[in-house]
């Protein structure tokens, strides 16, 4: 398993692998907002952490039809698919995400206390948001990875990977940026919040691998 | 380890492809499918290792033993696709299957030398021709152990001088008790064939 999360790793860094055309949108996304609002830096500051996380989440949904597209197309699929009496396919499909999210997502939370800068944000918020997109990236990930694993066989399944997605992503999006809203403003919570956030990750850990295995194992042709 | 299909159907989006086949192969034995163009040999290879459900019959191995329970962990499945990354070097390559799909009797400097491959292990997969590829995808075959073969077209794009050396390692995996089950329109020249005969029945 370590072997497979290696490969994926080395493929996403490899020329083609795509793994910096996430940060490149996030950093396109937030870099225009501060124009597109005008100089208020007060209120740049107050829709910093959302911003922050509507931008990372749509980048982070941006590689996700290549997962298992791509594996599809040389024939590796078959291949991960025929080892699941060795591997469980649920348990590979989780470790090609925890490889995915390692290449393309993590760098968009390592950006995101600079793009913070942008916003205007202080540094307590920048910090919060950099830690609730940390906790609440992988969430997107995995259950991302089903939407992927349904739409394997679709060639431009990218857009529908995203509708898909997209809907069952909001509450993380939703407890992400109230839990970064939670560590500025004094009578939030932030831990509520945050611990929600973190049971959503570890709950869509083990639901998206496992739906995701299922749609591969049906989408045989 | 014996595998047997009875009354073996497969269907394409509900078109039937192939109705009624029945054979049995047994350790050392090789079946070897051949037919026009759509007589379904793809979708027999595919059905046998699972990918597509049957439409009617079924296939399953007898005389297991207990390290491969099921087809799908006894087979290698080598399609018309490589499973090979253009990114990763022929070695990355067989290294990573090796170390997901277990150690086999030759180590990845042993395969590539059986396929003829020696010494461009260092390459990437995409700098090599099609017969290339094809030959890595067959070092694959030799790195893990698996007693079934299942091979779609293994000699598609091969030389002559490497169909004869991929004939030479098939004979030796059945030598040793292996099974290898290939759809193919040439001969392959193996000892203790048989042989299945698939056409369009109308």
């Amino acid at each position: 398993m370590l072997a497979l999360y290696l490969r994926d790793l080395r493929l996403g860094i490899r020329a083609g692998g795509g793994a910096l055309t996430g940060v490149i949108f996030f950093l396109a996304v937030i870099a225009t907002i501060p124009f597109g609002v005008g100089p208020d830096l007060n209120l740049l500051a107050r829709i910093g952490p959302a911003i922050l996380w509507i931008g990372a989440l749509l980048a982070s949904l941006l590689g996700l039809d290549r997962l298992f597209q791509a594996e599809r197309e040389d024939g590796s699929l078959d291949l991960l698919v025929l080892n699941r009496d060795r591997h469980m396919l649920a348990f590979t499909v989780f470790v090609k995400c925890l490889a995915h999210w390692t290449v393309s997502v993590l760098p968009l939370v390592v950006a995101s206390p600079l793009l913070g800068l942008f916003m205007n944000m202080n540094p307590t918020g920048i910090g919060a948001t950099a830690l609730t997109l940390l906790v609440g990236t992988p969430a997107i990930t995995f259950i991302g990875a089903a939407g992927a694993a349904v739409a394997v066989a679709l060639p431009r399944g990218g857009l529908l990977i995203s509708v898909l997605v997209l809907p069952i992503t909001i509450p993380v999006l939703i407890f992400g940026v109230s839990a970064s809203y939670g560590a500025v403003n004094d009578p939030d919570p932030f831990f509520q919040p945050f611990l929600i956030l973190a049971a959503l990750t570890l709950f869509l850990a083990v639901v998206g691998p496992v739906a995701a295995a299922l749609a591969l194992r049906h989408s045989g042709d | 380890m014996r595998l047997i299909a009875e009354n073996l159907s497969g269907e394409r989006g509900g078109e039937p492809v192939f109705e009624d086949i029945d054979f049995s192969v047994e350790d050392g034995e090789s079946l070897v499918i051949t037919g026009p163009n759509g007589s379904g040999k793809s979708t027999l290879l595919r059905v046998v290792a699972g990918f597509l459900p049957a439409a009617r019959g079924s296939v399953r191995i007898a005389e297991v033993d207990e390290t491969f329970p099921s087809i799908a962990s006894a087979c290698h499945y080598l399609g018309h696709q490589n499973a090979m990354k253009t990114a990763l070097t022929v070695t990355e390559n067989l290294v990573f299957w090796q170390q997901f799909c277990g150690k086999g009797r030759l180590d990845i400097g042993e395969a590539l030398d059986a396929v003829g491959l020696d010494g461009i292990g260092h390459l990437p997969f995409g700098y090599l021709s099609t017969g290339q590829r094809r030959r890595a995808a067959i070092a694959k075959l030799l790195v893990s152990h698996r007693p079934l073969w299942l091979l779609d077209e293994p000699t598609a794009g091969l030389d002559k001088a490497s169909e004869q050396r991929f004939t030479g390692l098939m004979g030796t995996h059945c030598a040793a008790g292996g099974i290898v089950m290939a759809a193919t329109h040439l001969p392959l020249g193996l000892e203790r064939a048989k042989t299945l005969e698939m056409g369009r029945q109308s």
